[in-house]
């Protein structure tokens, strides 16, 4: 089910813009895999090409590969709406529909691929849930609206939501830079737990995060302030935070950052 | 109002614990002059109070000149369908026009609002920028054509469109059983009908209906659309799954502005709309859209000019007129309620 991404000399523009230059580098399933590096270095809009959501911006458009167990999500004929069904993702901001109820919420993608049996999605929610370390908090209000969780609550629903159709591949956009501490955590621990099911690729402005949760670090960077962003170094994250190959890395890592 | 305000300013410079020590912080607290604020309260206050006033004033107008007419009326002013104000005593009654008025809005909402939600639909979400736009631009000059070309458009040319007639013919053979479209004798085309009036209405009140949705579908979160697009949803299903939640209040309490503007409009129902004999509407209710009829605009209209010197004729329309401040007034009032329970969720 978790499955290998490839990602092959791929470049990345905003119509004319070119935002990111010929990223290669591998995701091997079920490990966790972290990109960092400095605002605007295209780390989150790499990212979004792994799920084909950053077409979305009109503009927008990718030259190179994304291979998931080698099926190029470029493939001719591929339907950007099949991809995302297949490769799940978290935002920033918890965005649950505040229209409908938690259950509701967790099912909404299950619902989207035509699954109406009544049992069997509370059982999905349930087990969704579950494995969001949500279900006790929860689990006396599911008919309640998604928006009345509080922020940690809202992103946990928001993951559980995301996995609940059992993606190969699940994309974390800095799940927890609007949450607390705590929450922050709980976030953290389920990250951990997710790994064993699936494939995990999570951008986080707190290298802190990448050293706990991720196996490997992809280190992203400009090389000046207009040019295309460009991924510098991935590499395991014990290497990357202890003797990282590049200069530009360390310089980063240890707050030397110019 | 201005009370809190004052309540509230020796609280906002109490003496801060840098006061005794820093004299110049304390000089510089010195209140602001608030003369603009003053200026500005005291006018917009005048003009919110004198506009309540305003409505009550006009209330008052209505019911004071319906007074005479109405204790003079022999029969019952709700259930009464003929009106005969030219010899007293009075027999006049409002039962036909609330019919006309009530069925032809109501269709007109009912052909409107999902043409509406459709071009809203098209301009925010489908259509490709540089074509919404001048869509866009369309739907809202429809809203600039007067209503008097409407009237003229919708008798002269509408009333004789094939297309229509063939609506009408197909309705009554499907949905003739029910009394809202049994065909009507002597009424042998949509020409003069409250059918006719309902589709130029419809036409009317597209524009208002479009733009409130318009705007509530332009703001729906970025953050939910992207909710849905990365569960795999299509565009459609974007949609239904984030955008018609977010908007329905907003286009609920728009088709509620079109309601209040169908039941009111005056001069394009009066060009179309055929007066229907007292003589038939004595005999039986005719609750047919295939028929002709008044609503209490048109009926009002019409009148009016031959009332103006018999106090009582003219208190009798005034008192119809009063009857579409209420209904009109409820209209409004239902979609506020709506419209704020839609926020609350």
């Amino acid at each position: 089910m978790a499955k290998r991404i490839e990602v092959k000399d791929l470049n990345i523009y905003y119509g004319g813009f070119h935002a990111v230059e010929s990223v290669e580098l591998t995701v091997e399933p079920r490990t966790v895999t972290a990109f960092i590096g400095p605002s605007g270095c295209g780390k989150s809009t790499v990212l979004r090409t792994l799920n084909r959501m950053h077409e979305v911006i009109p503009g927008a458009y990718c030259t190179g590969q994304v291979l998931l167990d080698g099926a190029d999500l470029y493939g001719k004929g591929v339907d950007p709406v099949a991809v995302r069904r297949n490769v799940g993702m978290v935002f920033q901001r918890a965005n649950p529909f505040p229209a409908m109820s938690i259950r509701d919420n967790v099912v909404a993608g299950l619902r989207l691929n035509g699954v109406k049996n009544h049992k069997a999605l509370d059982e999905v929610a349930e087990k969704a849930l579950r494995g969001a370390n949500l279900w006790d908090e929860v689990k006396d209000r599911l008919d309640r609206s998604g928006a009345s969780l509080s922020g940690g609550q809202q992103q946990r629903l928001c993951i559980a939501r995301a996995t609940a159709v059992e993606p190969e591949v699940l994309l974390m956009d800095e799940p927890c830079s609007a949450l607390d501490p705590i929450s922050t955590l709980a976030i953290e621990d389920l990250i951990n737990e997710l790994k064993e099911k699936f494939t995990v690729v999570i951008v986080t402005h707190n290298m802190q995060q990448a050293a706990r949760v991720s196996d490997r670090t992809a280190f992203f960077n400009l090389k000046a302030q207009g040019e295309p962003g460009r991924l510098v170094e991935i590499n395991a994250t014990d290497k990357i935070f202890s003797n990282p190959t590049e200069k530009a890395t360390e310089d980063y890592i240890s707050g030397r950052f110019g | 109002m201005a009370e809190p305000n004052h309540v509230a300013e020796p609280v906002s410079d109490p003496a801060t614990p840098d006061a005794p020590r820093r004299p110049s912080a304390a000089a510089q607290m010195k209140p602001p002059s608030r003369t603009g604020d003053r200026v500005f309260l005291g006018f917009s206050s005048t003009v919110s109070v004198l506009m309540a006033v305003l409505v009550l004033v006009i209330f008052v107008f209505l019911v004071k000149a319906a007074i005479p007419a109405l204790t003079d009326n022999d029969s019952n002013f709700f259930t009464t369908r003929t009106w005969s104000t030219d010899s007293s005593p009075l027999n006049f009654g409002i039962a036909a026009l609330v019919w006309t008025t009530a069925i032809s809005a109501i269709i007109a909402l009912l052909i409107a609002v999902p043409l509406a939600i459709g071009v809203a639909l098209f301009i925010t979400q489908m259509a490709p920028k540089r074509l919404a736009g001048p869509v866009a631009f369309v739907v809202d000059l429809l809203a600039a054509v007067p209503s008097i070309i409407f009237g003229l458009w919708g008798s002269i040319v509408l009333g004789h469109f094939g297309f229509l007639n063939g609506v009408r013919s197909v309705l009554i053979a499907v949905l003739g059983w029910i009394p809202i479209f049994k065909e009507t004798p002597s009424w042998s085309d949509v020409g003069g009908t409250i059918f006719l009036a309902s589709i130029v209405l419809a036409i009317m009140i597209l524009p208002i209906i479009t733009a409130t949705s318009r705007d509530v579908m332009e703001q729906t979160p970025r953050d939910q659309v992207e909710a849905s697009l990365a569960l795999g949803a299509t565009r459609w299903e974007v949609i239904r799954m984030a955008v018609l939640p977010h908007s329905r209040s907003g286009i609920i309490s728009g088709s509620m502005l079109g309601l209040g503007r169908a039941l009111g409009e005056t001069l394009a129902v009066t060009l179309i709309l055929q007066q229907v004999s007292q003589m038939q509407l004595k005999r039986l209710f005719n609750p047919s859209i295939f028929t002709g009829g008044d609503t209490f605009a048109s009926k009002i209209a019409r009148d009016f000019p031959e009332a103006l010197n018999d106090p009582k004729s003219l208190g009798a329309l005034v008192a119809s007129g009063l009857s579409l401040f209420v209904i009109t007034f409820f209209v409004n009032a239902a979609a506020r309620t709506i419209a704020e329970r839609g926020v609350k969720r």
